[in-house]
């Protein structure tokens, strides 16, 4: 099957999901929206390995939320949450996206061109094979990655941008990491968040997602390869074990 | 150690001359009270901490457990609690971690109602003869139907009806994870409620594959924390409840311990094994009222609008209005739980003195969705601190459509409320992970006693609303004037919107 358009122009939210989920159903494989102005959950909670849902415009919140296998591509900006509680798939964005990116997300991969909002990665989790990626080529606002029980999340700071330079950084973080370009000002690291260099061995065994990376945006590949990184991980696995103390 | 030890919290005697040495004591103890030595049983009193599991099995009525054999000098300010939780954090600097439901001994406004019943100017009904309708429908209800009749004479509905939850009684088993109690204990939970025509929740700890087969009788729950949320889970739900707040713990989150998340939970939580299981505060995608509405809607598109979404909140002092905004929200059901609803682990500090009692809260949402017009947009459903039958008739006459029980659940399974849940060793097999505890539990067995129960609970509101005369739950809703205040206040009255005894 060829691809399939939808002029969204207009189209109440409700509606346009209504006829995505009946596509991705009839087994379209290939479902490009053109128009799109800020209709929320479009793939919320859509199957499908082999389906891309390609969006021309700005999408509303919550995109692809427990989303478990398609490919979702917007050209433009995101608005919040792109990847909430996302279970499997993947989310590219060739432009920035607003807060609480991958919140929640538990596996596939998100990927951001410029800037994300607030709460990038917050209270991302994995479980076995299933370890979520958010990359970010551009900086992220405060609170990246609170409260992180698994995955990864990446900053990079393309252009000489910097990642992050606001706080909040990882705190509460109790499983996974954030990479980050550079390195965080000290005082921007949240409590219980830890920062570390990222050995040549750890740089090396993230190079395969920075080159998918720089190869979907058409980015300059060398600055980021040659370009330093630190990790933010958790000080402890059991952040709150010493908190209490029973009645 | 300067401050040395604190009188005993329990003293365990046993009766020589009844005890038969059969051990069992020692056997059933999860507590390490007793033990062993030489042709005696020794007796550990400081590990008791109450839970009658020795007492229960003693096939001689051997043993005695006395609560604070040592007093302090009484004092009413300087209590013993407040004594012992004060040399408790001096030793240790830490929050004071507390198990079951609000431990503080303030007056409970249920046990200041009563309720009414028919002499002579109007006959009570015999539920024996007349049908007494106790099905309950939760969700929204249209506001007005749209009925047209077809050329053939026939009438259609043109209305399109939300989807509800139908309970044959309206008595729900509320949101205790697999974590916070066992999978026996769930599975004995679910048994009874798919058995009685009742839902039950799952807390925020996923769904175990073992309880599939019972899902139809499930409502899944989101909560921060977001485990074991997938778009299976979801669809596997009857109902989906997105937890905001908790009577127990108002305003916090939820940690269950690294050394609880076991394989199986691990599993079903979907995070790694060993690992803490922090739910976060709030949900970190839902900072006001309108991001709320979003994760409403965006549980309703996951699952093709065919699911009813609550919102559970603890009530609290703007109960009112929050739940006001939640109807709004396209929410179908509102859960307020009141400050006396259980937990296996909380802070002390938050079990007794945050948030307020059901009985307030569930009469000031109701008076305040049916002054904006709201009332039929979503479903009040109560928790927190409901014992018996009278609470569950008390509570629909203050507005709600139905209950949830948690605690006399687990009291119906052998729980004595004990409050030790935190510890993670339940002699009786139900707040604990630990398999040779579990194994206690049948699920069985334990399903039929928590039918019984809400059978039993399900007769007594028959046989009550027959006596007021009432032969439709839907008339004891919000029904005020059944209810008759015995020494509460003005205040209070007003709140609830209940005249005095006598009026």
């Amino acid at each position: 099957m060829g691809e399939v358009r939808i002029n969204a122009k207009d189209m109440p939210y409700q509606v346009l999901n209504q006829r995505v989920r009946a596509l991705v159903a009839s087994g379209e494989k290939d479902i490009i929206l053109d128009n799109v102005l800020g209709q929320r959950f479009i793939g919320d909670g859509i199957r499908g390995d082999d389906v891309t849902i390609t969006v021309n415009g700005v999408p509303g919140g919550d995109l692809a939320m427990f989303m478990s296998g398609p490919t979702v591509i917007v050209n433009g900006n995101a608005d919040h949450a792109p990847g909430n509680t996302m279970d499997n798939g993947k989310v590219v964005i060739h432009g920035s996206a607003g807060d609480a990116v991958a919140h929640s997300m538990r596996g596939g991969r998100v990927y951001v061109r410029d800037n994300i909002g607030y709460r990038g990665g917050i209270n991302m989790k994995e479980y076995q094979t299933k370890r979520p990626i958010l990359v970010v080529g551009g900086s992220a606002r405060a609170f990246l990655g609170e409260y992180m029980a698994g995955g990864l999340v990446i900053v990079l700071g393309v252009d000489g941008v910097t990642p992050v330079s606001e706080r909040g950084v990882g705190s509460g973080i109790h499983g996974g990491e954030i990479i980050i370009r550079g390195r965080v000002d000290p005082t921007c690291l949240g409590g219980g968040a830890e920062q570390k260099k990222l050995t040549e061995d750890e740089k090396k065994a993230i190079r395969p997602i920075l080159e998918d990376f720089v190869r979907t945006f058409t980015i300059d590949p060398d600055p980021v390869f040659s370009a330093e990184y630190s990790k933010i991980v958790p000080a402890s696995k059991r952040p709150f074990a010493s908190k209490y103390t029973w009645e | 150690m300067s401050i040395g030890s604190t009188p005993m919290k329990y003293r365990v005697k046993i009766d020589t001359e009844r005890c038969m040495q059969c051990k069992r004591c020692i056997e059933n103890c999860s507590y390490g009270v007793f033990r062993e030595e030489g042709d005696k049983i020794a007796i550990q009193s400081r590990n008791c901490v109450a839970c009658h599991r020795c007492l229960a099995f003693c096939p001689r009525d051997a043993i005695e457990i006395e609560e604070k054999p040592g007093d302090y000098r009484s004092h009413p300010v300087w209590t013993r609690e407040v004594r012992e939780t004060i040399f408790n954090q001096a030793k240790t600097g830490k929050i004071v971690l507390a198990g079951m439901g609000n431990a503080q001994p303030y007056p409970i406004i249920f046990d200041r109602l009563v309720l009414d019943a028919c002499q002579v100017t109007n006959p009570s009904i015999d539920p024996l003869r007349e049908p007494m309708e106790l099905r309950t429908y939760i969700g929204k209800k249209p506001s007005s139907l749209d009925l047209r009749q077809r050329d053939n004479g026939e009438v259609q509905l043109c209305t399109k009806l939300s989807p509800n939850l139908q309970i044959e009684t309206p008595i729900m088993i509320g949101h205790m994870s697999y974590g916070a109690i066992s999978l026996n204990a769930q599975t004995a939970l679910a048994k009874a409620a798919s058995r009685i025509g009742t839902f039950m929740g799952t807390g925020e700890g996923g769904l175990h594959e073992s309880l599939y087969p019972y899902q139809s009788h499930m409502i899944v729950q989101v909560a921060s924390g977001r485990f074991g949320v997938d778009i299976n889970y979801l669809e596997r739900g009857a109902a989906i409840e997105i937890k905001i707040g908790q009577g127990a713990k108002p305003g916090i989150g939820g940690h269950l311990p690294g050394d609880k998340v076991c394989a199986d939970i691990s599993c079903t939580r979907m995070i790694p094994e060993g690992t803490d299981a922090i739910s976060p505060a709030p949900h970190h995608d839902i900072y006001s009222i309108e991001d709320l509405k979003q994760l409403v809607r965006g549980l309703k598109e996951a699952t093709e609008w065919k699911k009813p979404v609550f919102v559970k909140i603890a009530a609290v002092h703007n109960s009112a209005a929050i739940a006001a905004g939640i109807a709004r929200s396209g929410a179908d059901a509102v859960v307020v739980d009141g400050f006396r609803g259980g937990s296996g682990a909380t802070p002390r500090v938050f079990r007794d003195h945050v948030g307020i009692p059901v009985e307030a809260a569930v009469a000031s949402v109701d008076a305040k969705l049916r002054q904006q017009g709201i009332r039929n947009e979503v479903s009040i459903i109560a928790s927190g601190g409901i014992r018996e039958s009278a609470d569950v008739a008390k509570i629909i006459c203050l507005g709600a459509d139905a209950v949830y029980i948690g605690t006399s659940a687990l009291v119906a399974m052998g729980c004595r409320v004990c409050g030790t849940c935190y510890r993670g060793t339940c002699a009786w097999g139900i707040a604990t992970q630990k398999p040779e505890l579990v194994a206690r539990l049948d699920p069985e067995v334990n399903a039929v006693q928590v039918e019984n129960l809400i059978h039993g609970w399900t007769l007594e509101l028959a046989e009550l609303m027959g006596a007021a005369g009432i032969n439709s739950i839907e008339s004891l809703r919000g029904n005020r004037d059944r209810l008759r205040g015995y020494m509460l206040d003005e205040g209070l009255m007003n709140v609830l919107d209940v005249k005095t005894v006598g009026a």
